[in-house]
């Protein structure tokens, strides 16, 4: 293990130096398919956050305990449980956005950042450090979608929100939408223009020439 | 000390661990899902009002449900009532059955002008997972009055489109009869034509399977009701 690090940087450090979609390269996957349009990306932060704190907590409460062979088969237990308890409450209680996510919210479970936060950082250390780490790379991964939402409603669609922010006049007068930006390979090209600009202004994490 | 690599230790620890989790996924559904029902038909309610263009607010669709909805009978494929319960018919499972065997629901709608519109609903397969949606028809049962389409998960931007009124729009005046035969109406992509002359509308660009999707839908949940249409056409 590494030099012990305060509890602030294990909230702040997921923001921008380790963060876990443009520096660690996890949840790729969800970061293609829920970015088309800017609202999903939203809520699929949000649940992302809820659940990776509640999961860091639980199996760092549960640490000592874990038979290593096992410890992989009980974190999966922990945040499949959790994310269906997720799912019941958005279907009993907004129902809307429940339906709005649908398939996504499942899609949470095989998210890399869950198991990756879990077997890296929860396994090791205590629960309120957890829960701050859980926090932090929920809300790192979050800021990613929603920019890369962002810019791919905004260009593909000319919609903010499901608002149209493209104004009439710029469509008469020879503006298209860029298809490409619906589907999901253009995710990957703003993601990577995304770690283009984060290395440029981060000497840190340029490698040694 | 307990040896917590041990197989005993593991298999108890997994046990407890998953008799835990199943007690509070079972603790969770049971407590929520009275709540998730009445969300559930509140939803249903909605979508069959949307199909004829009604879109009430949120906490006056059970009203306008039952103020508009003035029968729900359900027919047999050989077009006679065989109950009233349209609305607890899960049409999910009835498009498996063969088209002899299905419970067909009917949603019998009396719009603020006096005219009778007939709701159906219809079910199928887009390129993630389920598509479903109403279609309402005039009281000749053949012209479309409306159309709503919903998705579980299609391809936002793309697929998804099918539930935007871009699309269900299309269907409006569209005919399910044409020279006395019946056929429901093709979702083709845009500049085909369907060479026997039946009614069609342009598919979503980018969205190919759930097209045929709607296209398959319409055909296999539409069929069985011709000759309850056909009753209606002679009315």
């Amino acid at each position: 293990m590494a030099e012990k690090i305060s509890n602030k940087d294990v909230f702040f450090n997921p923001f921008s130096k380790t963060n876990p979609v443009v520096v660690q390269v996890l949840g790729i996957c969800s970061v293609l398919a829920v970015t088309a349009k800017l609202e999903p990306a939203i809520v699929m932060g949000i649940s992302v956050i809820a659940v990776l704190a509640f999961a860091n907590v639980i199996i760092s409460l549960l640490r000592n305990t874990i038979p290593t062979n096992i410890r992989i088969i009980v974190q999966l237990v922990v945040v499949a449980g959790l994310v269906v308890i997720v799912e019941q409450l958005l279907r009993a209680f907004a129902y809307d956005v429940a339906l709005q996510l649908s398939v996504f919210i499942g899609l949470i479970i095989t998210n890399c950042i869950l198991m990756g936060r879990l077997e890296a950082f929860a396994m090791g250390n205590k629960p309120w450090p957890a829960f701050l780490d859980g926090v932090g790379n929920g809300i790192g991964y979050a800021i990613i979608l929603i920019i890369v939402g962002f810019f791919r409603e905004l260009l593909g669609s000319g919609t903010l929100l499901g608002f149209q922010v493209v104004p009439d006049s710029w469509y008469t007068a020879g503006y298209v939408n860029n298809g490409l930006m619906i589907l999901p390979p253009m995710a990957l090209v703003v993601v990577a223009c995304i770690i283009w600009v984060q290395r440029a202004r981060n000497k840190d994490l340029q490698e040694a020439q | 000390m307990i040896n917590k690599q041990s197989n005993v230790y593991t298999i108890i620890y997994i046990i407890i661990l998953v008799v835990v989790v199943g007690t509070a996924l079972a603790f969770t559904s049971l407590s929520l899902s009275g709540r998730q029902k009445e969300n559930a038909d509140i939803d249903k309610m909605r979508q069959i009002l949307a199909s004829v263009h009604i879109t009430p607010a949120k906490a006056d669709i059970i009203q306008a449900f039952n103020s508009h909805i003035v029968a729900q009978p359900v027919v047999n494929a050989q077009g006679q009532q065989v109950a009233d319960d349209a609305f607890d018919v899960v049409v999910a499972n009835e498009v498996k059955l063969a088209d002899a065997e299905r419970k067909l629901p009917v949603f019998e709608c009396r719009l603020d002008d006096g005219s009778t519109k007939y709701i159906l609903p219809v079910y199928g397969a887009g390129l993630w997972g389920p598509i479903w949606g109403y279609v309402a028809l005039d009281s000749d049962g053949s012209t479309v009055y409306g159309a709503y389409f919903a998705h579980q998960g299609e391809t936002p931007g793309l697929g998804a489109e099918i539930e935007k009124p871009a699309f269900c729009n299309q269907f409006e005046g569209k005919q399910l009869f044409k020279n006395g035969q019946f056929l429901p109406i093709a979702v083709l992509k845009a500049g085909l034509k369907p060479t026997n002359g039946e009614d069609y509308v342009d598919g979503v660009s980018g969205g190919t399977i759930t097209s045929k999707g709607v296209s398959a839908m319409l055909s296999n949940c539409l069929q069985p009701y011709e000759p309850y249409l056909q009753s209606l056409r002679n009315k």
